[in-house]
């Protein structure tokens, strides 16, 4: 029978959670890295053992973990536990993300736009996504705040940056949202290897249709009424985007206000917002099997980070947008206020498909029918950053 | 934990410190709260956090940036009571760290509420 895994994010460790298909009992393990951030958990496609994390802290930096057994055990890329260090210079610097300056492979370190208006250094902060490659184990591609993208072809012990993203142009014009200026979303095309998207808070969404060498912006039809020109370029406050890796040129987005779908790979973007309650929300993902059922969880608004009414409530289009139910059976709908951070929701690929999202109050929740009943896997963990889930033989 | 010294090994001195680590760190070097080690010549913070990191390669980073080996922020070293978080990194440390009579305490900045 089949199993499924859940590898939890949470503001102060780690946690797996698994099951087998039927998904009603759940052992959960954890907390890993007690006490640490951790901004994302995610398995490799090609080998379900092979997980990356990224594990963060104001104090400490970034640090990369990696498992090679599922979870059981994790170690720090090129520094295996319990073996003493060789002797000369490091074989790996898994947590060291240096921007890519050289005139040869680089681009010129340049500046982004600060709250305040004015310009301001690219300065690295923390890993906020981790994709692994869907063909090999050892590629991984890091989404890092200020807004750049790294790739790792050793199992994450050495990174360098695909600098034609933060050096194409726009860059200047780039700003942080609240929660800083982050490359939260990387979305690999299974059809055509050499085509990735990308996302930034808040730059956009962008494409790359030459592996990482060079990017477009990809923003046409996303409206923000907050910025100066409502329809540029860049300067779109984008907080996820998802793709049904059977339709690769359908896209579908929560932007900060509005749910969007492109038809064509990002070139164009139309609202599907209709009949929800707010359009403001983080997390949005697509059903395993049907690739016209999508999910969103609408949050009140940008000032007031919960959901409305006080009542937990996933809304699912079946149509692809636009006219959208309410799921509520089995979530909370009274008195909750808690936000669903972007990160935090996930698909598996079973028979009925599952769907599983984590909240800032520190509740997992799992549905077994594609949305139709929900229950908690567990109710009290730290605030939780990122749900991903893994379909397991 | 009994207390180093300084020995000579050819023409540089060796001497043998301690350090104390905080909780999050132990978690990366799986080690005890204090570590002892051996650093030839001078001893200075830079030093010291240049044989840390060569002993314990996975706190590259964490306590100083990687390429400018600035501290980091939220971090403070003391030692025999005094912050010694602004000094320059090539100064001496005191003596009582040098012969290992005191440990130099690598501190995470105290938040919360």
């Amino acid at each position: 029978m089949s199993k499924v895994r859940v590898l939890v994010g949470t503001r102060k460790g780690a946690f797996i959670l698994t099951a087998d298909g039927k998904r009603d009992k759940w052992d959960v393990s954890g907390p890993h890295f007690a006490g640490w951030e951790m901004y994302h958990v995610k398995g490799s496609p090609a080998d379900p053992n092979r997980l990356y994390a990224s594990q963060t802290s104001g104090w400490f930096g970034q640090i990369i973990q990696r498992s090679d057994d599922g979870g059981k055990t994790w170690h720090q890329p090129g520094t295996p536990p319990g073996e003493p260090p060789a002797p000369g210079p490091p074989k790996a610097m898994s947590n060291k993300f240096v921007y890519d300056a050289s005139d040869e492979t680089g681009k010129a370190l340049t500046t982004h736009q600060w709250y305040d208006g004015t310009q301001h250094p690219w300065e690295f902060k923390r890993v906020w996504h981790l994709e692994p490659s869907l063909t090999d184990p050892n590629t991984v591609y890091a989404g890092v705040e200020d807004a750049a993208i790294f790739r790792s072809t050793d199992g994450g012990e050495n990174w360098h940056e695909l600098s034609g993203l933060r050096g194409h142009g726009t860059g200047p014009k780039w700003q942080p949202g609240a929660g800083g200026m982050c490359l939260h979303t990387i979305i690999l095309d299974p059809g055509n290897p050499q085509r990735m998207w990308i996302a930034i808070s808040a730059a956009g969404a962008f494409r790359t249709d030459d592996g990482g060498k060079s990017w477009k912006p990809i923003n046409r039809g996303l409206r923000s009424q907050y910025i100066p020109d409502p329809n540029a370029e860049i300067g779109h406050c984008v907080h996820h985007i998802a793709m049904n890796p059977s339709r690769p040129g359908v896209l579908f987005m929560q932007k900060h206000w509005d749910v969007m779908r492109s038809d064509d790979a990002g070139e164009n973007w139309k609202e599907i917002s209709g009949n929800l309650p707010t359009d403001f929300g983080f997390v949005i993902d697509v059903h395993a099997h049907e690739p016209e059922t999508i999910y969103v969880v609408p949050i009140k608004s940008d000032s007031e980070h919960f959901v409305p009414d006080g009542k937990l409530r996933v809304f699912r289009s079946r149509a692809g947008g636009n006219e959208w139910e309410a799921l509520t059976n089995g979530l909370p709908q009274s008195n909750c206020y808690v936000n669903v951070l972007r990160d935090a929701m996930a698909v598996d690929s079973l028979d009925k498909c599952g769907v599983y999202f984590g909240t800032s109050g520190g509740q997992v929740y799992a549905s077994a029918d594609a949305g139709d009943s929900w229950a908690p896997i567990v109710r009290d963990l730290p605030a939780v950053l990122s749900v991903e889930v893994q379909t397991l033989p | 934990m009994s207390s180093g010294q300084s020995v000579s090994m050819g023409s540089k001195s060796v001497s043998t410190i301690r350090i104390v680590l905080p909780q999050h760190l132990r978690t990366l070097t799986h080690t005890g709260s204090e570590l002892t080690l051996s650093i030839e010549g001078p001893v200075t913070l830079r030093s010291t956090l240049d044989a840390l990191e060569a002993a314990y390669p996975m706190l590259r980073g964490t306590i100083r940036d990687h390429v400018t080996l600035q501290r980091r922020p939220f971090l403070r070293f003391f030692a025999c009571q005094e912050d010694l978080s602004h000094e320059s990194p090539d100064a001496p440390l005191p003596e009582a760290v040098a012969s290992g009579k005191e440990p130099l305490l690598i501190i995470g900045a105290i938040a919360g509420g």
